[in-house]
């Protein structure tokens, strides 16, 4: 398929798959969209996606819940930073202390396996009925994926790497420094974007079950309150977002992969 | 003593459990004890209320609810994953496109998604094996069709060689060689199909597990939250550990 | 032939012996081994797979302590620390994936604090010397197994060390560019006048190369026999059509073909 050399390829070619993807996007909104309209959806339950986009930049534009956002995304932040810094810090210490790995290692398997929610609670009766039981969640359900993406990138350093470290006669600090957190970096990103994913996860979903107020709370009360266009105007600002982050972090880690990262020769 | 990189022996290992097991009772009896037992209660009486759920009389019907729930959206989950990952691994362009959509799926906040979910279900068990579905099935796609893409060559030339029907593909060779990958998917398939299937249950249902947790949250019932969350710890933690010794026996065996 | 040059490195009784992973139980890798490197002489070491070569590098580059025996460098003893003046080159890739070319061969200099623009000097040349004065710029995962190994040749090169090891380096290589590879070690050699150390399963090379080869038994390895070479420092692709480098390579393979045996016979 691919037989001339990327740079005699028409535009098109090179970058099909890109193009297939919008199409496959495109495609399934506007079957949605199709779906609402003619009624095969009942389209009170499930307005067109027109409708949705319009609600969103509606609600953008008034800036009805200007407050909720930012109580949303402070909170999700600082889960993001606190997880990051102590999943990190974990990692590595996880990392020096090997027995200590092999007594948590079930622990950290089936940290992910329950409901993180059923803290909430907890967290409430603890923190106050304020923002700091989200915030809490949020770095609970994020830090175990950042300590056990860090463990994984200082594991998967090359052995020759460490080998070279010590013809070069490199002390510890310097090892560290030089050759062991570069060549960990790109699982070490991984750790930082699903710290990313999981805080939001957490803080909106929190939000959504038992709060008075941020965005998982503004799209439960529309949607107990029966108010279709609002709800899904939020929900497709949330997709939005989340959008978008996600399409940074993606781009982020392509100019990082494209340099550092070995390919896995298995 | 042995040299630090050795393999635990099998006492070493046994004596890793009994110590995190301790472990953990001794902190969360500390922190019952520090924060008080109407806030955490502590592992005794959690045992003791765990014994009172299950013997109450409506506790097995909303234990059936619960398994038969999550086990059709596990059912979903698991082969209509399989089958959708190999179709998207065997095809080099369907995976390329769908990739980048697929993790786009899984980072979204499903949560965000639960009222849509709601509307098109009602309220009912098809909503909650929807919500576990949802949830389950984009890790078992990304991992199969990973798993398929990641495949040797040389297995996809032997499928030429043999002249294989793509079903006989998909069970002779492409499955095989996959499983532990696919093995792997499976554990955190299995873990959000029933997250999923218990959130559904919490937020769209007046019968399940997963609503006398909602109920409980509600009322601001610590033991018998506590006590729910323990049942379904143990239970997700002992199908992850067999999942990961069936994944370890695999890749000895590979 | 000069007169016997001062051994750099003297090997006496040298073993090594590792405790197995799963079973504990002791595994007698090397040794023992005893033999001298003279100065500025090009040293090769064949031996069936398995046998202990790439732990005796370990040994003397100070990777790794002798169980027993001792290892000198330059008359000091090296137990376990790499002393100054050595540079190894491995058997997989080492080159660092998050710098370029160029900054991948100025790591060490750098770290020793050299000047900037000595070292821009030095590894220039390195480059230029070993073929990738067009790839300072590129990154590691862009270039060839055989041009990454070329960087960590250069990498190892501009340290201007006294003594280089090299494990097998050409391992991954297909044949052609072994030859080309085996060429350039031996200008490398003459340019710099380091003492260097090859290990490699090919016995073509190692006669070709060499001014000695120590030929080594199966598992626990210990030398079966150093053979002189007697080529002159010029030597080059022609030598191999000198007669005697059949004789040689007919030698040494009769001297490791029951090693191999046993070799193949204990992998099972």
């Amino acid at each position: 398929m691919t037989a001339l050399p990327g740079s005699l390829q028409p535009a098109w070619l090179k970058h099909r798959v890109v193009a297939l993807r919008l199409l496959v996007i495109a495609g399934c909104v506007l079957l949605l969209e199709a779906g609402s309209r003619l009624g095969w959806i009942n389209p009170v339950s499930f307005i067109p996606p027109s409708k949705m986009l319009l609600s969103a930049i509606e609600l953008l534009v008034k800036g009805s819940f200007k407050t909720d956002i930012w109580l949303t995304l402070s909170a999700a932040s600082i889960a993001v930073l606190l997880a990051v810094l102590f999943g990190f810090l974990f990692g590595v210490i996880l990392f020096k202390l090997p027995r200590l790995r092999r007594v948590l290692d079930p622990l950290l398997l089936s940290y992910y396996a329950v409901p993180i929610f059923v803290l909430y609670p907890m967290l409430i009766v603890l923190l106050g009925l304020n923002r700091w039981p989200l915030v809490a969640l949020g770095f609970l359900f994020a830090v175990v994926a950042m300590a056990v993406n860090t463990l994984n990138g200082l594991e998967r350093v090359p052995a020759v790497l460490l080998r070279t470290a010590r013809m070069l006669r490199m002390g510890r600090i310097d090892e560290l420094r030089l050759i062991t957190l570069p060549a960990s970096l790109p699982f070490v990103f991984t750790g930082i974007k699903l710290a990313v994913v999981y805080s939001f996860i957490a803080v909106i979903g929190g939000e959504f079950v038992l709060s008075g107020a941020g965005f998982g709370y503004q799209i439960a009360y529309a949607y107990n309150n029966f108010d279709n266009p609002t709800m899904y105007g939020l929900m497709t600002l949330l997709l939005l977002f989340v959008g978008t982050i996600n399409l940074l972090l993606h781009m982020a880690e392509q100019r990082l992969y494209q340099r550092r990262v070995l390919k896995e020769l298995t | 003593m042995n040299s630090p990189n050795a393999l635990p022996t099998a006492a070493q290992r046994w004596g890793d459990v009994v110590l995190l097991l301790l472990g953990i009772l001794g902190c969360w009896a500390l922190a019952s004890w520090f924060f008080g037992p109407t806030i955490l209660p502590g592992p005794f009486s959690t045992f003791k209320q765990v014994r009172i759920e299950v013997s109450d009389a409506e506790f097995a019907d909303h234990l059936t609810e619960t398994g038969l729930a999550f086990g059709a959206a596990l059912c979903i989950s698991l082969f209509g994953g399989m089958a959708i990952g190999l179709l998207l691994g065997a095809r080099r362009l369907a995976g390329d496109v769908f990739e980048p959509l697929l993790l786009a799926l899984y980072s979204i906040p499903k949560i965000a998604l639960y009222p849509v979910v709601l509307l098109i279900f009602g309220l009912g068990i098809s909503a909650k094996i929807a919500f576990g579905a949802i949830h389950g099935i984009i890790p078992m796609v990304i991992f199969t069709m990973t798993a398929i893409r990641n495949l040797r060559p040389v297995h996809l030339r032997s499928i030429r060689a043999h002249r294989l029907t793509a079903w006989q593909a998909a069970v002779h060779v492409l499955i095989p060689a996959a499983l532990p990958e696919i093995v792997a998917g499976l554990r955190i398939g299995f873990s959000l199909t029933l997250l999923g299937t218990l959130l559904g249950e919490m937020f769209a249902s007046q019968r399940g597990i997963g609503h006398l947790l909602m109920r409980a949250i509600d009322r601001n019932d610590a033991p018998t939250i506590v006590a729910l969350a323990l049942m379904l710890f143990l239970f997700a933690t002992a199908v992850s550990l067999g999942l990961l010794q069936w994944d370890k026996k695999l890749r000895r065996a590979a | 032939m000069s007169l016997a040059r001062n051994p750099i490195v003297s090997v006496k009784e040298a073993t090594k012996t590792f405790s197995a992973r799963d079973t504990g139980q002791p595994f007698h890798a090397l040794g023992p081994v005893s033999f001298d490197l003279r100065e500025g002489e090009f040293f090769s070491v064949v031996g069936p797979s398995g046998c202990g070569k790439s732990t005796l590098l370990d040994l003397l580059a100070g990777l790794g302590a002798p169980s027993s025996g001792s290892v000198h460098f330059e008359g000091k003893p090296v137990v376990g620390e790499v002393p100054d003046g050595i540079a190894v080159v491995f058997q997989e890739d080492a080159s660092f994936p998050w710098l370029n070319v160029f900054d991948n061969a100025a790591f060490g200099l750098r770290r020793a604090g050299l000047p900037e623009d000595q070292v821009k000097a030095r590894v220039d040349h390195a480059l230029d010397f070993m073929g990738l004065s067009g790839c300072a710029g590129i990154y590691p995962s862009q270039l060839s197994g055989g041009m990454r190994q070329r960087v960590c040749i250069a990498r190892a090169m501009v340290l201007r060390p006294r003594l280089m090891l090299l494990d097998e380096p050409f391992g991954a290589l297909d044949q052609q560019t072994r030859l080309l590879m085996g060429e350039e070690m031996l200008k490398l050699w003459r340019d710099t006048g380091s003492t260097i150390m090859l290990i490699t399963h090919s016995i073509d090379e190692a006669v070709l190369l060499s001014d000695r080869i120590g030929v080594m038994s199966s598992c626990p390895g210990r030398f079966i026999e150093i053979v002189e070479t007697g080529w002159s420092p010029e030597r080059d692709a022609q030598t191999a059509m000198d007669p005697r480098f059949g004789a040689l390579q007919a030698q040494i393979w009769g001297m490791l073909r029951a090693e191999s045996i046993k070799a193949l016979k204990a992998k099972r």
